[in-house]
């Protein structure tokens, strides 16, 4: 009796274990049609305007169909490691740049493959910046657009401040000093209004590691990419505390407040903000204030200018081939091609990618764009090898020496070392 | 196994309630075994190999010892723990005993006190984030009405964690409430009778009588406490993460065990260190109800 009551129990186990190994095989092959996935993050104007062009890769192409999905900023990447080693990943992805090496390392996505595109055709289709999607000789992403920073700011604000509204600031020295009278805080030291918003993790880091220490006279990193050259002349220490004493020392804006900088930006509670080009349209929408837009400040009139260059590209997922990838490449090809990218500036307010428009004056003359495409010439877009660590490595010493008065000398020789470990790890 | 056809026999009644035991049984069964015992498998197996699934090795645990961020997050999953779980379970108590000698609107009052738990944790957090805002919340404002310098609250790392689990026990104290409720009306009424009888002080009747009777009910909120605890992640991921903070932050002061794995995982992509730490943790989990059950599962006798 115990030996049949056990075979049974056996018999059973198998069943589940044939049941469980069916689930998750199904085929959606529907009569000859190619289905490609197409994922982003959920960017409003970005996912309208693919919608759109899907519409009219469709017409051209009626034998694909282009699925498009989009998921919160915040849960973007997770839901691309999940998927992927699900095996459900997406066909084509939108990545930050600064993500290619891990995922690249992860084995997520394939290399542009050189019969459709190859690294000669990409170099002389595109301007110069998007070297940094070039692992190893080759490209791992083609974006349809670049962005490049500027400095916000609230005409209103400038006024009631007795400031020139017209009159933005040309030097750092002079953002400090404008920012100053703008700055409304209460007794015990809180916020009502700040003059510049100041912040870490949204553009102030890049601000930080390209415009500050190249204006500085430091390159940020060697040209492999493999070593942090921050401390390379005392002029990096002094950079940081430069840049970290807008918060600490001048008061001039808090990175909390009012949760993220663009928020208060937008709420018309910051004089000044750097943001990309991307918050045209966002700003536009939410802004009851008369505000311009001027290239970035530099050190002295007439220094070094300098900007952060970055681009969301798009990606082959690792393992698409036959059929389903030449549809990828006629997507891809579509998307990025010049017609598109006309399109992609006037609705979504990121700058044309290809070369061919660098030279183009009715984008320079642009009053809003114009200062973009300027600050493009003198773009770098930093070589992340994760993007996520290097943030939250350089998040994490400025908040050492604002909450718990850590030296700046010891915290800054600290930050390199990690930095360095993060890039050591990653090319070992 | 026997061969069946030769010898045709009827099953025997046994046997059959056997099959028809085990044909109910499979539906949960297949779902433990392919939503739960084949995931923990799995991690198991994850957190021994290297990233690019070539070769087994341990270093993952090696790099994990190492790792200071690790330990905080251990230190401070620890202080989730000791901080939460007594007070919500006192809080809850006391409101139990409250309640119970309320007569009118009792309902009212397990409802407004069970309120919290069953509402999302997710939306509480961002309602208690606004709250905790350091220049714009409702706490700093009562601070300055009451001429108190403003807090950093969660912008603080002396103050984060504290905060965080503010609104942990917040939340939890009333399933104690109710689970300590319940416990209340098992008491036997008579032991009171008697205890008034012999002119024991109310104080004596409560350490004496009721405290002990709850016992059972004492374990079950301790042991279910601390494992929830443990795990503690919604709140902190809620409360400091976003897309201008890190999770976990200001300079780790609030990260947890599981908010670490969840970083190493999910931004990092680094599933098979991120199954080493689930691993560390279920051990962690594992002793510390062993342990649990043993100190705290004294029988009463009624």
């Amino acid at each position: 009796m115990k030996k049949s009551k056990f075979t049974i129990f056996i018999a059973m186990i198998i069943c589940v274990l044939i049941l469980t190994s069916a689930c998750g095989k199904k085929d959606d092959s529907n009569s000859g049609k190619v289905t490609i996935t197409y994922w982003q993050y959920t960017f409003p104007q970005k996912v309208d305007i693919i919608k759109d062009l899907i519409k009219k890769f469709e017409a051209e192409n009626p034998n694909i169909k282009v699925v498009a999905q989009d998921f919160p900023y915040d849960q973007y990447n997770q839901k691309i490691a999940a998927a992927v080693n699900a095996k459900k990943g997406p066909d084509i992805m939108n990545l930050y740049y600064g993500w290619l090496p891990q995922y690249q390392q992860k084995g997520y996505i394939q290399s542009i493959p050189e019969d459709f595109m190859s690294a000669n055709d990409i170099e002389s289709y595109y301007i110069p910046m998007i070297q940094a999607s070039k692992i190893n000789g080759k490209y791992y992403g083609l974006p349809v657009a670049v962005r490049s920073l500027a400095l916000f700011w609230n005409k209103d604000m400038f006024k009631a401040a007795g400031l020139d509204p017209e009159k933005p600031p040309k030097t750092w020295d002079e953002l400090i000093t404008m920012a100053k009278q703008m700055t409304k805080m209460k007794a015990n030291g809180q916020y009502e209004q700040e003059g510049f918003a100041w912040d870490v993790n949204g553009q102030g880091y890049h601000t930080f590691e390209e415009v500050l220490l190249r204006q500085w006279g430091i390159i940020p990193f060697s040209d492999d990419g493999k070593t942090v050259q921050w401390s390379s002349s005392p002029e990096g220490l002094e950079a940081f505390k430069y840049w970290v004493n807008m918060t600490k020392e001048e008061k001039i804006g808090d990175r909390n407040f009012l949760t993220d900088y663009n928020t208060a930006f937008k709420a018309g509670k910051a004089g000044m903000m750097i943001d990309g080009s991307f918050s045209v349209a966002a700003t536009k929408e939410a802004a009851k204030f008369a505000w311009g837009v001027t290239t970035l400040p530099v050190r002295e009139e007439g220094g070094i200018k300098s900007n952060f260059g970055s681009y969301w590209t798009n990606s082959l997922a690792k393992g698409l081939s036959g059929e389903k990838l030449k549809a990828a490449e006629k997507f891809l090809k579509f998307l990025i091609s010049e017609d598109t990218q006309k399109e992609w500036l006037d609705k979504v307010g990121e700058l044309p990618a290809a070369a061919s428009f660098s030279n183009d004056d009715s984008i320079k003359s642009d009053p809003i764009y114009g200062p973009f495409v300027e600050g493009l010439a003198d773009a770098h877009a930093t070589l992340f090898v994760d993007e996520a660590k290097e943030r939250d490595s350089i998040n994490n010493a400025v908040e050492s020496i604002l909450l718990k008065n850590a030296p700046f000398d010891k915290t800054f020789e600290n930050l390199v070392k990690e930095q360095q470990k993060i890039r050591d790890q990653y090319y070992k | 196994m026997t061969n069946v056809s030769s010898n045709r026999q009827p099953m025997k009644l046994q046997t059959r309630r056997t099959l028809t035991a085990y044909t109910f049984l499979i539906v949960p069964l297949l779902f433990f075994i392919s939503i739960r015992i084949f995931p923990t498998l799995y991690a198991f197996s994850l957190s021994f190999m290297t990233q690019d699934h070539t070769s087994g090795t341990i270093d993952n645990y090696k790099q994990l010892l190492q790792d200071p961020v690790f330990w905080k997050s251990v230190l401070n999953t620890g202080l989730y723990v000791i901080v939460t779980v007594p007070l919500q379970m006192a809080l809850g108590l006391i409101i139990a005993l409250g309640i119970q000698r309320v007569r009118h609107f009792r309902w009212f009052y397990r409802m407004i006190y069970f309120l919290p738990y069953i509402t999302s944790i997710v939306a509480v957090s961002w309602v208690w984030r606004l709250m905790y805002d350091q220049n714009t919340g409702v706490f700093n404002q009562i601070l300055t009405w009451l001429h108190i310098p403003p807090q950093g609250f969660l912008g603080d790392p002396n103050e984060s964690l504290l905060s965080v689990s503010a609104v942990m026990i917040w939340q939890a104290m009333g399933f104690s409430m109710l689970i300590f409720m319940a416990g209340l009306e098992a008491v036997p009424k008579h032991f009171y009778e008697a205890a008034q009888i012999d002119g024991a002080s109310k104080w004596k009747m409560f350490w004496k009588i009721t405290f002990p009777l709850l016992n059972p009910t004492i374990v079950f909120l301790a042991v279910t406490g601390v494992i929830q605890s443990l795990q503690s992640f919604t709140q902190i991921q809620n409360l400091t993460g976003g897309s201008a903070a890190n999770a976990g932050g200001p300079l780790n002061s609030t990260l947890s065990i599981v908010v670490y794995m969840y970083k190493n995982a999910f931004t990092d992509f680094n599933m098979e260190y991120a199954s080493a730490i689930t691993v560390v943790l279920f051990i962690i989990i594992l002793l510390v109800t062993l342990i649990q059950l043993r100190i705290l599962n004294k029988s009463y006798e009624y």
